[in-house]
């Protein structure tokens, strides 16, 4: 029962807002402490145990690294945005007269999910298109209908380009048969001695896919009419 | 033959450039704390198997200790609005296709390690995709280099911009992957388990199908990740309850609750790859809250989809 102090400590961290990096550290070293915990364990049993808890998140840390190497692709991003790739996708962008913020980022959250659920999740991500492409695009076709942007549409827009780019690949990934969660929901069966094949939990995935293409299409369009309502009011006082 | 070491080497290279250039950097008082933190990292990368796991986790440790203490903002030299716009101008939709190469990089790579042998004697196997991603940024800085020859050390430069701009969550991921491996080597999720079927009334379907789809997302918005979440809900009540007790097809009870996970994911910042780091590259004025911009825009869908998950299972898994 004491090793669920761990998961305390997360969400006690989270009501305080201190550093989540602190938080997670804190909590692994909480949970290897309360592990130790007898009635009879004195400070050196502690120590002990504080440092083997120590050792199995290095370990674990350092057999993770393959997550944070994905973030060398910032160099080649961050030369294309000192290139104006952004300037140059709100330029493409406004030359389109029928895109709008919701019609823009529905083409790109389904486009995102078709190809999710084909395997490719790289085409996409928030440092490769969101920042560079897919923000600029939606606050450019914005602007091509409304004239300059106050602040708070600004940021709705950008928020929902993040927000279309993780809802497309969140529910389309687990389609595609050979994708990190599907992996692990067969490892996990096969440790209870239930054998599955990849494909049939692909298939079981379709029907919450269809659900979120028709929540977020109707939220996108819901989009649309709210910017539409607190923008064109302002472009008219404007001219 | 090329590893997933050639490519930590990599990695390790472009953080040791960032500490140099970090360190030289007079408009971040901070430099020194950054360019610590990128160190730390660097020789994670460069000499983690080195180190010895004690020796890993004191690394991680202090990683842990400068991101409490706060780290800076650097300001390298990159070029102006106007210049950007100008730019913009004079090379037209070309500046697309360098941003495709490293997708279409990590693609191709992949496809080719599986489908041919030969590809299999230049490529280490079991991580062709990340592999072939690290090499596809390579030929993407490559291209730009030759094409628009900005100064040699713009893709640091640059890159650290950006790195910087991310911070601290950079590691978040990382990090919660290690709290699981300590999770699950304490027996958290047996825990959790014991507590779920002491208080809460798992006899109906309906009511397990419900308790395994919630106990889903709120774990998930706990730890981050669905991955984490997973194997401790669904070993607590999932298998037991809805799949043993009330018949539900493992199939797709593990599917769609895996799914119901995903839910949780897009309303908690302790995604910080998902929804952290997006309001940060986005410069969102609130993204240092708890629930920033990012994560505001996704629970209206996030939760009538939970509720989508719910009615789904309870009528699909029970054929």
């Amino acid at each position: 029962m004491l090793v669920l102090l761990g998961i305390a400590v997360v969400v006690f961290g989270f009501i305080v807002r201190a550093n989540p990096l602190l938080v997670v550290m804190a909590a692994a070293l909480t949970t290897g402490l309360a592990a130790a915990w007898t009635p009879e364990a004195d400070l050196a049993a502690y120590y002990m145990a504080g440092r083997e808890t120590l050792a199995q998140f290095g370990k674990a840390f350092n057999d993770a690294r393959y997550i944070s190497l994905t973030w060398i692709l910032l160099a080649a991003i961050g030369l294309l945005e000192r290139a104006g790739l952004q300037e140059r996708a709100r330029i493409a962008i406004a030359k389109v007269e029928a895109a709008t913020v919701g019609r823009l980022l529905w083409v790109y959250f389904v486009i995102r999910q078709a190809s999710a659920a084909l395997g490719l999740t790289s085409l996409g991500g928030h440092a490769q298109m969101v920042r560079p492409l897919v923000a600029p695009m939606a606050e450019g076709a914005a602007e091509a209908r409304f004239g300059a942007l106050p602040d708070q549409q600004r940021f709705l827009i950008r928020s929902h380009a993040a927000a279309a780019d993780n809802i497309g690949l969140f529910f389309g990934e687990d389609i595609f048969i050979a994708i990190a969660s599907i992996l692990l929901i067969k490892g996990f069966l096969e440790t209870y001695g239930i054998i599955v094949e990849p494909l049939q939990l692909s298939i079981w995935a379709i029907p919450t896919a269809i659900a979120a293409l028709i929540i977020h299409s109707v939220r996108l369009w819901l989009l649309d009419r709210a910017l539409k309502r607190a923008l064109s009011g302002k472009a008219e006082a404007g001219a | 033959m090329i590893t997933l070491q050639h490519a930590y080497i990599v990695a390790g290279l472009f953080f040791l450039a960032l500490v140099i250039l970090s360190a030289r950097d007079e408009a971040n008082p901070r430099r020194l704390r950054n360019a610590t933190f990128w160190g730390l990292l660097a020789a994670s990368f460069l000499g983690g198997h080195a180190f010895g796991d004690l020796g890993n986790g004191l690394l991680a440790l202090g990683l842990v200790a400068i991101a409490a203490f706060g780290l800076g903002q650097g300001k390298p030299k990159t070029t102006s609005q106007e210049e950007r716009r100008a730019s913009a101008e004079r090379n037209g939709n070309l500046l697309f296709l360098p941003a495709l190469i490293i997708p279409a990089a990590a693609l191709i790579g992949t496809l080719l390690v599986k489908e041919t042998s030969w590809a299999q004697n230049f490529i280490e196997a079991k991580n062709a995709t990340l592999i072939s991603l690290t090499l596809g940024v390579l030929i993407a800085i490559g291209v730009i280099m030759a094409w628009l020859k900005p100064p040699p050390l713009a893709p640091l430069q640059e890159g650290r911009r950006l790195m910087d701009a991310v911070g601290w969550a950079a590691l978040l991921p990382q990090m919660l992957a290690a709290l699981g491996a300590v999770f699950l080597a304490a027996g958290v999720g047996e825990q959790v388990g014991l507590i779920f079927a002491e208080y809460i009334p798992l006899d109906t379907r309906t009511m397990a199908v419900a308790a395994y789809c919630v106990g889903m997302a709120l774990f998930t918005i706990i730890m981050g990740n669905a991955f984490a979440a997973f194997p401790v809900m669904t070993a607590a009540v999932g298998l037991p309850f809805v799949i043993h007790e009330l018949g539900g097809d493992p199939v797709r009870v593990c599917a769609i609750g895996m799914l119901a996970g995903f839910c949780g994911t897009l309303m908690t910042p302790m995604a910080a790859n998902f929804n952290v780091v997006p309001a940060n590259l986005l410069e969102l004025p609130d993204r240092k809250q708890a629930i920033n911009g990012v994560i505001r825009a996704q629970i209206p869908t996030a939760l009538p989809l939970l509720i989508a998950n719910i009615v789904l299972m309870r009528f699909l898994a029970f054929p």
